[in-house]
């Protein structure tokens, strides 16, 4: 690694392009990882860095680790014994092979078999580690060895695709250095990687939201809210706009399945009082790769006097765009470079978007400083217009509500589109408790509890790719699903149709297609596609942003392309672990 | 690589240079090399992979107009697919041994929402609760009331049914249910309809046809009034009717009984909740009769208390 000059950008220390990762590591003090300086090194400053992996060659072992973030020790699910698991740095261009043993004892709670996912990764499909269609899964006392070409460069993240095992801790980071000079500055260079932590067995949590799935909605109206609400708006408007709510069956206030008063917030594995700090000097630009490892939550960042340059987006450049905040769907994964100055320290706080609780850490000059930690915002509530419900914010017309598909209620053709086809599940089917009525794809739209906020907030449609459709064709045909789910039953799908009853959808190899997604339900889902790129179009079908994870806000009608590039059974899914795990997933099929 | 390495690098201060267009990026696991192996339908010359440079940077926060309109179709990749090798078939389509879902497995729920005492009641008890255990749409029912004094069941029911989910918020459930208590025991079939109405009422309507020739039917609805988050008002009603009068139950024919109770509960834990409450019960027809024979009233008052909870 001899400095190049030739291959700095302009303005650039000659050089620093090459191994500016390294400098960051060196001030992040996680060389540990690398086996290069000795572990008291920065174990005695930071014991909360990750452990940094990097390389060609990865051993990996699968096994089950006591952990305390609550105050009780409980089984977690680790690599190497980490939580997260070590950070994987690999460069572009290289074969990297990765042997992964299941060391789980017997009768672990997570289960006898284990598995990786690279998640975003392009690579072929008997690597992509999802048991049942790439592979048999890892069993105890088994390893397998990954092997494959990284053929990409940017912040992904890897994690189990067995069980629930990604929510007892089998999540780590992967970072991919490019072999072209990126097209930003840095000095320094952290993995901010968030996630959800439950002291309960993952399996017990499941069982919990199928018998009682508003366990965690605590904050739902009351009388004394309807009183205020008839006070403010009248009491025939207020009277209107239950009436609208209580005919679907559905409260305003639930906003996520699972959220803090069940789940302890991690901040690179550090719950919010153990904090985490990066550290920086004044002056100095900071590229922070934050990562939503979490099972179940959508997080809302910010660093609280800084303003954060967003460059990447699922570990693909976009042109920089400087916001306060932005929303992070589980599995999605954002580089932002930060440049602090004037304080000492900064709080990195990631309120869940329900606003029950939060992960935080610091960015400071040393260890040891914290500054103020932000109050959660106020508990945002659903309108009736972000489920799709196409309501003004006049209450009194909710009262007749037109154009409103409650399951069960017959059809209506208020949201027929230009084909005149109603598409996705015919009324009244059992899973199926509601349709949006007005989906729209919303992309300037930051999100619930975001919106006037004082803030400026990042969006899906502000996220443009530094690169042009990279394939360029447009879409040969059109694939619809809508997300439908049933929110008593706990009970999740595409079109209606759980996973075990699905059929694999097929893409011809080579074609590309656009992909229209319709949210039906009242919950937010992060769709990921395995093995091929999403390439989210904007409002007038041209290519926008390459992502690999589609978030899809309740009440919108977003659609991608995807060129079938890639042989074999791929995984597609809703990114909420029980989403997936409640029959939010298809295989897709790519055959010649 | 050395750590003397890493330290200069340390050192390294370099202003942001936004990389204006230095190339075109390559497209993510595409060998440009590569045959196109996909028949171009059209005669639309191919652009060269990566033609067009990534437009000017733009710093700010807003959206960004899009960039191509939708005319500029091609109808080749810009980025030749990959032609497919043998190697690579083999790797698609690993064989692979299908792999359990989770979707559809079995789960189960246990409530009793009533489990109370009442005043006057010399340490009776009445009790009202269901289970269920199954799929999402295929559910084993039990359901039970009554209530038991001195050891032994007054009065009270079982049924055990089977739920099929037909419409959204709605279950089929058909079964037998089983009466104990006054009189001999009685056996029916059990066919009705449970769910959630609108205005989040939950209803059970359930008609019953016995041995005997006995037939009766009850309704039974009752909603959550939220006070606060834990403090729970529960409205319910319950209204039972007979076919047939029978004298060793002490029921006429017709509407026999309607009972509105409301009962206030405190959710100590999400699972379990004291409560306290007011029963008003009315009887109707030869019922009444009944029990002002027995030297009841035919309206009867209770305050109960109890505890709801559910595993």
């Amino acid at each position: 690694m001899s400095p190049d000059p030739s291959s700095c950008p302009p303005g650039t220390h000659p050089g620093w392009t090459r191994r500016r990762f390294l400098q960051g590591l060196a001030s992040g003090a996680a060389l540990a990882g690398l086996g290069l300086w000795p572990r008291r090194a920065w174990a005695l400053k930071a014991p909360d860095q990750p452990v940094v992996l990097p390389g060609r060659d990865f051993d990996l072992r699968i096994g089950e680790t006591p952990v305390n973030f609550t105050g009780r020790t409980r089984p977690a699910i680790t690599v190497n014994g980490e939580l997260p698991a070590p950070t994987l740095r690999w460069r572009q261009g290289d074969t990297v092979r990765v042997r992964v043993a299941n060391a789980l004892p017997p009768h672990s709670i997570h289960g006898h078999e284990a598995s990786l996912h690279w998640h975003g990764i392009v690579l072929p499909a008997n690597m992509d580690g999802v048991p049942g269609l790439s592979f048999d899964g890892i069993h105890r006392g088994e390893a397998f060895e990954y092997r494959f070409e990284v053929r990409q460069a940017g912040t992904y993240w890897y994690h189990s695709h067995s069980g629930l095992q990604e929510q007892a801790g089998l999540y780590g980071a992967l970072v991919i250095d490019p072999l072209e000079p990126e097209p930003f500055a840095y000095h320094r260079d952290y993995v901010v990687l968030l996630s959800d932590w439950t002291d309960l067995d993952p399996s017990a949590l499941f069982a919990r939201l199928k018998k009682m799935p508003g366990y965690d909605n605590l904050h739902r109206r009351t009388v004394g809210d309807f009183m205020r609400d008839a006070r403010r708006d009248g009491l025939g408007g207020t009277l209107a706009e239950r009436r609208a709510w209580n005919a679907m069956r559905m409260t305003p206030t639930d906003l996520s399945d699972v959220d803090g008063h069940t789940y302890t917030y991690l901040l690179n594995g550090t719950p919010p009082g153990g904090n985490w700090t990066g550290l920086f000097r004044t002056g100095e630009k900071v590229r922070l790769r934050f990562i939503n490892g979490s099972a179940m939550t959508y997080f809302d960042v910010r660093i609280p006097g800084l303003k954060m340059t967003v460059v990447a987006a699922d570990g693909q450049y976009v042109h920089p765009v400087s916001v306060d905040e932005f929303r992070i769907a589980a599995a999605e994964t954002f580089d932002v470079i930060v440049e602090p100055s004037g304080q000492d320290a900064y709080t990195l706080f990631a309120q869940d978007m329900g606003r029950t609780g939060f992960a935080c850490g610091t960015l400071a000059v040393r260890e040891g400083l914290r500054a103020p930690v932000p109050a959660p915002d106020p508990r945002p509530m659903l309108s009736l217009s972000d489920v799709g419900m196409a309501m003004s914010n006049d209450a009194h017309d909710m009262a007749s509500m037109p154009g409103m598909d409650l399951g069960g209620q017959g059809m209506s053709h208020a949201a027929e589109d230009g084909t005149g086809m109603r598409m996705g599940p015919p009324g009244g089917h059992p899973l199926v408790d509601m349709r949006a009525m007005d989906p729209r794809p919303r992309l300037d739209d930051p999100g619930i509890g975001l919106r006037d906020n004082g803030r400026v907030v990042l969006s899906y449609g502000a996220l443009r790719s530094l690169f042009d459709d990279p394939d360029g064709r447009e879409p040969g045909r059109e694939v619809e699903l809508h997300l439908t789910g049933h929110m008593e039953k706990f009970a999740w799908s595409f079109d209606g149709v759980k996973s075990s009853d699905a059929a694999p959808l097929r893409f011809n190899y080579g074609e590309r297609l656009r992909i229209v997604l319709v949210n039906d339900s009242m919950m937010a889902h992060p769709i990921h596609l395995h093995g091929m790129w999403s390439d989210l179009e904007d409002e007038h079908g041209a290519f926008h942003v390459r992502k690999h994870t589609i978030d899809m806000p309740p009440g919108t009608r977003r659609s991608y392309r995807v060129r079938a590039d890639a042989l074999g059974r791929w995984a597609w899914h809703c990114h909420l672990l029980f989403h997936m795990e409640a029959g939010m997933m298809r295989t897709v099929e790519v055959r010649e | 690589m050395s750590a003397r390495h890493r330290l200069a690098t340390g050192a390294c201060v370099g202003a942001i240079a936004w990389m204006a267009a230095a190339g075109p990026l390559r497209a993510q696991g595409m060998d440009p090399s590569m045959p196109m192996p996909m028949p171009s339908p059209s005669a639309t010359p191919k652009p060269a992979a990566g033609s067009s440079p990534p437009a000017a940077p733009k710093p700010a926060a807003t959206s960004v107009p899009s960039a191509a309109p939708r005319s500029a179709s091609v109808s080749a990749s810009r980025a030749p697919v990959p032609a497919v090798s043998d190697a690579d078939r083999v790797a698609a389509f690993p064989d692979v041994v299908a792999h359990a879902m989770h979707d559809d497995d079995v789960h189960s729920l246990v409530l009793f929402d009533r489990f109370e005492a009442w005043n006057g009641g010399r340490g009776a008890m009445a009790w009202e609760g269901a289970g269920w255990i199954g799929t999402d749409l295929d559910r084993l029912w039990i359901r039970s009331e009554g209530t038991r004094s001195g050891g032994r069941v007054e009065d009270g029911d079982v049924e055990v049914l089977y739920g099929h989910s037909v419409v959204t918020w709605w279950d089929l459930v058909a079964g037998v249910r089983h009466d104990a208590g006054r009189g001999p025991p009685q056996d029916y079939a059990a066919f009705g309809v449970m769910g959630l109405a609108p205005g989040k009422f939950e209803v059970e309507a359930t008609a019953y046809a016995g041995t005997s020739g006995q037939w009766s039917a009850r309704l039974q609805a009752r909603r959550d009034v939220l006070l606060t988050n834990r403090w729970v008002l529960q409205p319910l009603v319950e209204a039972n009717a007979f076919g047939r009068g029978d004298a060793r139950r002490g029921i006429g024919a017709g509407l026999a009984t309607v009972e509105a109770g409301l009962r206030i509960r405190y959710e100590v834990t999400r699972r379990f909740a004291p409560y306290l409450g007011i029963v008003r019960e009315r009887a109707f027809g030869a019922t009444a009769g009944f029990r002002r024979a027995e030297g009841q009233d035919a309206v009867a008052t209770r305050v109960v208390a109890g505890f709801r909870f559910w595993f």
